[in-house]
């Protein structure tokens, strides 16, 4: 359902911010705000300020982020990986856009302070940390392996032209950083029956698979007012996509191909 | 803590403000406005039916200065959401998916709507050309 506001237990506390000043003598200071939540204090979130003397942090977001929790702030909780944007864990939202904290560099930020907040709408396990359990279900809803009924031959492989590979090269280079999903107006309203944009790309990915024989069952399962059909091509997926994706085209050959076989 | 007690990370709080959300979100006011402006046209329509009286107190009630007023913000919906239409029509047929073409096409509907609310305003408000 559409809801603007956040609910009282998720409001900002704007008096209970801590600020933790830059060192003496730092020469190129630049304040980092960043979401805090812990779910020990039963107390509301609220945004911490960080000044960070960037002549001695590396480059990357994460690289900040790295450096107030093992130098200022060890409280703070993040996901990170293999910080070569890969892993798709240290997905967030910076200064209000989604994206991973890995790629992104400071320098290419507007000036200024520099928000950091976990994913948009997604309920919050800590700091930056959240639950994508329902983003990874839905994953699963679209049955993400090849699904087949020919049988071939134990010592054979499943072969496919160069071009039919082709077809599923980028949509295959999803990570499922749910940095898109996150992005979506849409999924935030209609996230519990919206598949959303993560999922709906890997379904296309097995839709347009020369190699799977399932290809009329998933589209049965994406016929839904809800499941594909939330999707207005607003196009905020594909501007949040950090590996240059396209889930809104996608999307929209999904539904095409959904109108093609009726007639 | 308990998994439904997890606060809900802010969302359009935070989120920048991106073209894409925002001619999205104006495509769906604008089709709501011109929804209710239906009702207006019926009842100009009733009006043409009802008889001289029944006429001549709509088209003075419509042409009033609010009247016209709220009629030109029907026009304004009406250029923008039809523009903003066909963009939304090429997409269903595959056309303009890219980053970049997104990005050109907002612009482009943008700026052909407001011609076209100018343009039409400008016919129908101007007395000269009015009379052209």
């Amino acid at each position: 359902m559409v809801e603007f506001t956040l609910p009282p237990n998720s409001r900002i506390d704007a008096r209970a911010g801590k600020t933790y000043r830059a060192p003496d003598g730092a020469a190129v200071v630049r304040t980092f705000r960043v979401y805090r939540f812990d779910p020990a204090s039963g107390e509301r979130p609220r945004v911490d300020s960080y000044e960070l003397d960037m002549a001695a942090c590396g480059p990357m977001v994460l690289d900040a982020l790295l450096k107030i929790k093992n130098e200022i702030d060890p409280t703070l909780s993040l996901r990170r990986s293999c910080r070569e944007g890969i892993c798709g864990s240290c997905a967030m939202n910076i200064n209000g856009v989604n994206t991973l904290a890995c790629t992104q560099s400071c320098a290419d930020l507007r000036q200024g302070e520099v928000r950091i907040y976990p994913l948009p709408h997604l309920p919050v396990v800590k700091d930056l940390v959240a639950d994508l359990g329902n983003f990874y279900a839905q994953y699963a809803a679209v049955k993400p392996w090849l699904q087949t009924r020919t049988p071939v031959a134990p010592d054979r492989e499943r072969l496919q032209s160069k071009e039919d590979q082709e077809k599923i090269d980028r949509p295959s280079a999803c990570i499922l950083c749910a940095c898109c999903s996150t992005s979506c107006p849409s999924y935030w309203w209609n996230g519990d029956r919206y598949l959303g944009p993560a999922a709906l790309l890997a379904a296309y990915r097995w839709i347009v698979d020369s190699r799977d024989e399932a290809t009329g069952e998933r589209l049965d399962a994406l016929n839904d007012p809800f499941r594909l059909y939330r999707c207005h091509t607003i196009m905020n997926c594909t501007e949040a996509c950090p590996k240059d994706l396209n889930p809104a085209r996608a999307i929209a050959d999904i539904k095409r191909l959904m109108l093609e076989r009726q007639h | 803590m308990p998994r439904q007690d997890r606060p809900l990370s802010p969302h359009l709080s935070i989120y920048r403000f991106m073209y894409t959300m925002a001619l999205s979100i104006l495509h769906r006011i604008t089709g709501v406005w011109l929804a209710l402006g239906l009702c207006a046209l019926v009842y100009w329509l009733m009006g043409a039916a009802g008889g001289e009286a029944q006429y001549a107190r709509a088209t003075a009630l419509l042409g009033s200065g609010p009247g016209r007023a709220v009629l030109l913000t029907w026009l304004a919906a009406y250029c923008y959401h039809f523009v903003n239409g066909l963009r939304h029509l090429a997409w269903d047929a595959g056309f303009g998916l890219e980053r970049r073409a997104a990005r050109l096409s907002a612009r482009l509907a943008l700026a052909l709507a407001l011609a076209g609310f100018l343009l039409a305003a400008y016919l129908l408000l101007c007395p000269r050309a009015g009379a052209l």
